[in-house]
């Protein structure tokens, strides 16, 4: 062999020794995450991605935690708060908390993080998150109040969920741009490395308080690394690149159970599912004012067999617009709508669609879901035909009145209060298109009243309202499938934030 | 010659300032950015406020004119997405584009030369036949399909190479091949129908009655004319394989041009997606003028008939 043909093999041998993956699996105590949605910035008020809020909650903490097993609120940068009056909110803070930079957090860090949050000029993009708040007051240094616009009794859950608190003076000092760059908070793990739609590289906080509600991570590394294409991260997964990756379709998580270095984990997710439709004058399908019409779709429609057949273990039927674990969800009262599909003819006739009618059906995701409900609306008499799109063009469609059948998902952005569901779609915000002001009032009057009492029985009224004027057909939870190396340990929280900080290898 | 070179110029320039219009209409015509922007459970108002923010409030020219004047001075803007200069994330990624088009082109060409010339040796024999089965599949073949057999069988199944990622070399050697053996067919069928074209003629004839062992006439002779053409499609090929690696980095998570492009559009990060098509068809443009020019100066017919 020449020299030169020798000197090329060495180093192609050495080069292939170099790739060895960046971060080892189980032997490395280290998990490697696959998303295959990119955040762009990880500062949790800076993004609206699942990923991000992922991320949120192993580097941030909040103020209040709500323990996922038992939905009881804890204290965790705060110890301990209380309602002073409808609006004003008094929290006395932890003591001896370090930010992964050494700062020690206090009061002004409360402050400032939730005065530049509100603050226009600060462009966060999860706007709805905090606009609930007018502003934070420093008592001492560890006491805070924080001051609604409104009463507004779900704030404990907002600070138990996307409120954290930032470091205020290296906040002040880099911005939401540094943030993203060397994010710096008091969480469970810290980033070591962010390459801007690459990957995010975590790493245990030694340091983290041994008081928090989290427990204190085993797990020394994390890498959450973007994979855009859900086949490749299935590849990855069985060629051993990965260790965790979620939301896998339900047809390839059933395969991937025979590979026996895998598990397949199923959990119920905070989104739900349902049908919108447009009852209000303008709509541009007319049959859908008359509730019978209403009615025959909703008897029209087998949600047993979906949930079953093609949503997945964990979902639920739902018979009202929200999910049911969330504060004030209720479908007491509600009517149940059998699936009866005679009936729904009998009905559709006496509303004079003998011959049934042609609709389209707006969808942007779950396409086989959409694909199912056609099915049976065909076998009623309803011809809808398919409107597949993007989630922005389909909102689009939905808030310009064009859309009069939506295929409808909403998750809450995993806060466990009706408050961040039910409203959305039904109190005159923009993708209200049923405009019902009794409906309307009594969810203003859940959101707006501190007495739990007084705020579950508005609720349940509103709720009950919706369903028994059919302005939508409640269809089920949904489920996410987690595809993970056998031997990590986890839980599949309703949430879908996997908390690596409680995760470990058998 | 200059008078050519100046009209394929100002031909060039025109058909870029065509495609930025063109590109700049069609993705503002693909919906409403500023929606697309707030996010789920936006209100109305900060839609609004995006619209004015962004200046997207405007009338179209006005927006159009405004980006190619910044443009021109090479100020890419603000991704609307990841809130970054566009100007520094396009320049990050370029590299890894430009990377695996190279060696796309070097694995095409290391395929289709020796192919083409043994097709061309021995016409409508089993090689030429093979030539043509693999040329055909190349074609036929949807990139991400063949891109997926790969990884099962390299990286699931013998773990020679990494499935997906962009930290080493051996990420690479998986989408090069898919993106090499895209472009290599129409390589091949040119190399092959050159070849024959040449071997035909009288200089190798002579060559040969010389007593030049065939592998100088082949590879001296012949092969050097029958490549004026392959080089002028090579370079044209380098332009397609720049835009042609949005699905291919996407597919291996390589972190390049194309998978910023993906996550642009998926974003409606409209700067984001501007710059890259305005880049990457001014790449493809001046790629194309670079051939017409250098097939001009190798062959006279071509400016000459141009002139008429």
């Amino acid at each position: 062999m020449s020299r030169f043909s020798t000197g090329v093999l060495t180093a192609v041998v050495a080069a292939m020794m170099a790739v060895a993956p960046a971060l080892a699996d189980k032997k490395g105590n280290a998990i490697r995450f696959a998303y295959d949605q990119v955040v762009e910035n990880v500062d949790p008020f800076m993004n609206n991605v699942r990923i991000g809020v992922i991320i949120g909650q192993q580097v941030w903490d909040t103020l209040i935690y709500r323990d996922p097993k038992t939905a009881e609120y804890k204290g965790q940068l705060a110890t301990a708060w209380k309602w002073i009056d409808d609006k004003t909110l008094e929290l006395d803070l932890r003591k001896g908390v370090k930010f992964h930079n050494g700062a020690e957090f206090t009061a002004d860090d409360v402050v400032y993080t939730l005065n530049f949050v509100v603050s226009p000029e600060s462009k966060v993009v999860t706007r709805q998150n905090v606009a609930w708040i007018d502003r934070a007051e420093k008592i001492d240094a560890y006491k805070v109040r924080i001051i609604c616009k409104e009463p507004f009794p779900a704030a404990i859950e907002y600070l138990a969920g996307p409120v954290v608190i930032h470091p205020h003076e290296y906040y002040a000092k880099v911005g939401p741009h540094g943030m993203n760059e060397k994010p710096v908070g008091s969480g469970p793990y810290r980033i070591t490395e962010h390459s801007v739609g690459k990957y995010v590289r975590m790493e245990r906080n030694p340091d983290y308080f041994k008081d928090s509600p989290k427990p204190q991570p085993k797990i020394e590394k994390v890498e959450i690394r973007f994979i855009p294409d859900r086949q490749t991260q299935v590849a990855e997964m069985m060629a051993g690149g990965a260790d965790m990756i979620m939301n896998v379709a339900l047809d390839q998580a059933t395969q991937m159970k025979a590979v026996p270095t895998l598990q397949v984990v199923s959990g119920e997710t905070m989104r739900i599912v349902f049908l919108h439709l447009d009852s209000r004058e303008a709509t541009t399908a007319p049959q859908l004012r008359d509730l019978k019409v209403r009615q025959a779709i909703m008897h029209a429609i087998d949600r047993e067999s979906m949930v079953k057949q093609i949503v997945g273990q964990g979902a639920r039927v739902l018979h009202t617009v929200c999910f049911p674990p969330q504060f004030g969800c209720s479908d007491e009262g509600a009517p149940r709508y059998a699936y009866d599909p005679a009936k729904a003819k009998q009905l559709l006739a006496e509303a004079g669609f003998k011959d049934g009618f042609d609709i389209d059906l707006y969808a942007y995701r779950e396409r086989n879901q959409t694909e199912a409900m056609i099915g049976y609306l065909r076998a009623v008499g309803i011809r809808a035909n398919l409107r597949f799109m993007q989630y922005a063009a389909m909102r689009e469609a939905n808030r310009a009145g064009k859309a009069a059948m939506l295929h409808q998902t909403w998750g809450s952005f995993s806060v466990n209060d009706v408050s961040a569901s039910t409203p959305v779609y039904y109190k005159f915000g923009p993708d209200d298109i049923s405009r019902d002001p009794e409906v309307r009032d009594f969810l203003q009057r859940g959101d707006s009243q501190v007495d739990p009492a007084v705020r579950k029985e508005a609720y349940r009224k509103a709720l009950a309202l919706i369903a028994e004027r059919a302005y939508s057909l409640p269809l089920y939870s949904l489920t996410t499938y987690y595809v993970a190396n056998k031997d990590l340990v986890f839980i599949a929280y309703p949430d879908e934030i996997p908390r690596f900080w409680e995760m470990s290898y058998k | 010659m200059l008078i050519y070179a100046l009209k394929r110029l100002g031909l060039a320039v025109l058909v870029a300032v065509v495609v930025s219009a063109l590109a700049f209409l069609l993705l503002r015509a693909s919906g409403d950015v500023a929606i697309a922007l707030a996010g789920e459970g936006a209100r109305s108002e900060d839609i609004e406020n995006i619209r004015r923010i962004y200046g997207l409030d405007r009338p179209l020219v006005v927006q159009y004119l405004d980006w190619a004047a910044k443009m021109a001075r090479g100020d890419f803007g603000t991704s609307l997405f990841f809130k970054t200069d566009v100007h520094a994330l396009v320049l990050d990624k370029l590299p890894t584009t430009a990377l695996l088009a190279l060696f796309s082109l070097i694995f095409a060409l290391a395929v289709s030369l020796p192919l083409g010339i043994l097709a061309a040796l021995y016409p409508n024999s089993w090689i030429d036949r093979l030539c043509l089965a693999l040329a055909v599949i190349g074609q036929a073949l949807p990139s991400f399909f063949f891109a997926l057999i790969l990884m099962i069988v390299f990286a699931v199944m013998l773990r020679w190479l990494p499935v997906s990622g962009s930290d080493s070399w051996a990420h690479f050697v998986l989408p090069t091949v898919v993106l090499g053996y895209y472009i290599a067919p129409a390589i091949m069928r040119l190399v092959r129908a050159g070849m024959i074209e040449v071997l035909a003629s009288d200089y190798v004839r002579t060559a040969r009655a010389k007593g030049l062992s065939s592998s100088s006439v082949v590879l001296k002779h012949a092969l050097r004319n029958a490549l004026v053409p392959v080089v002028a499609l090579a370079a044209v090929q380098l332009g397609f394989l720049l835009g042609g690696s949005v699905v291919i980095e996407t597919v291996f998570a390589l972190d390049g041009l194309g998978y910023l492009a993906y996550q642009s559009i998926t974003h409606k990060d409209l700067p984001v997606t501007q710059a890259i098509v305005t880049l990457l068809s001014l790449i493809y443009v001046g790629l194309t003028l670079a051939a017409d020019l250098a097939n001009a100066w190798l062959d006279p017919r071509i400016r000459v008939g141009s002139g008429t």
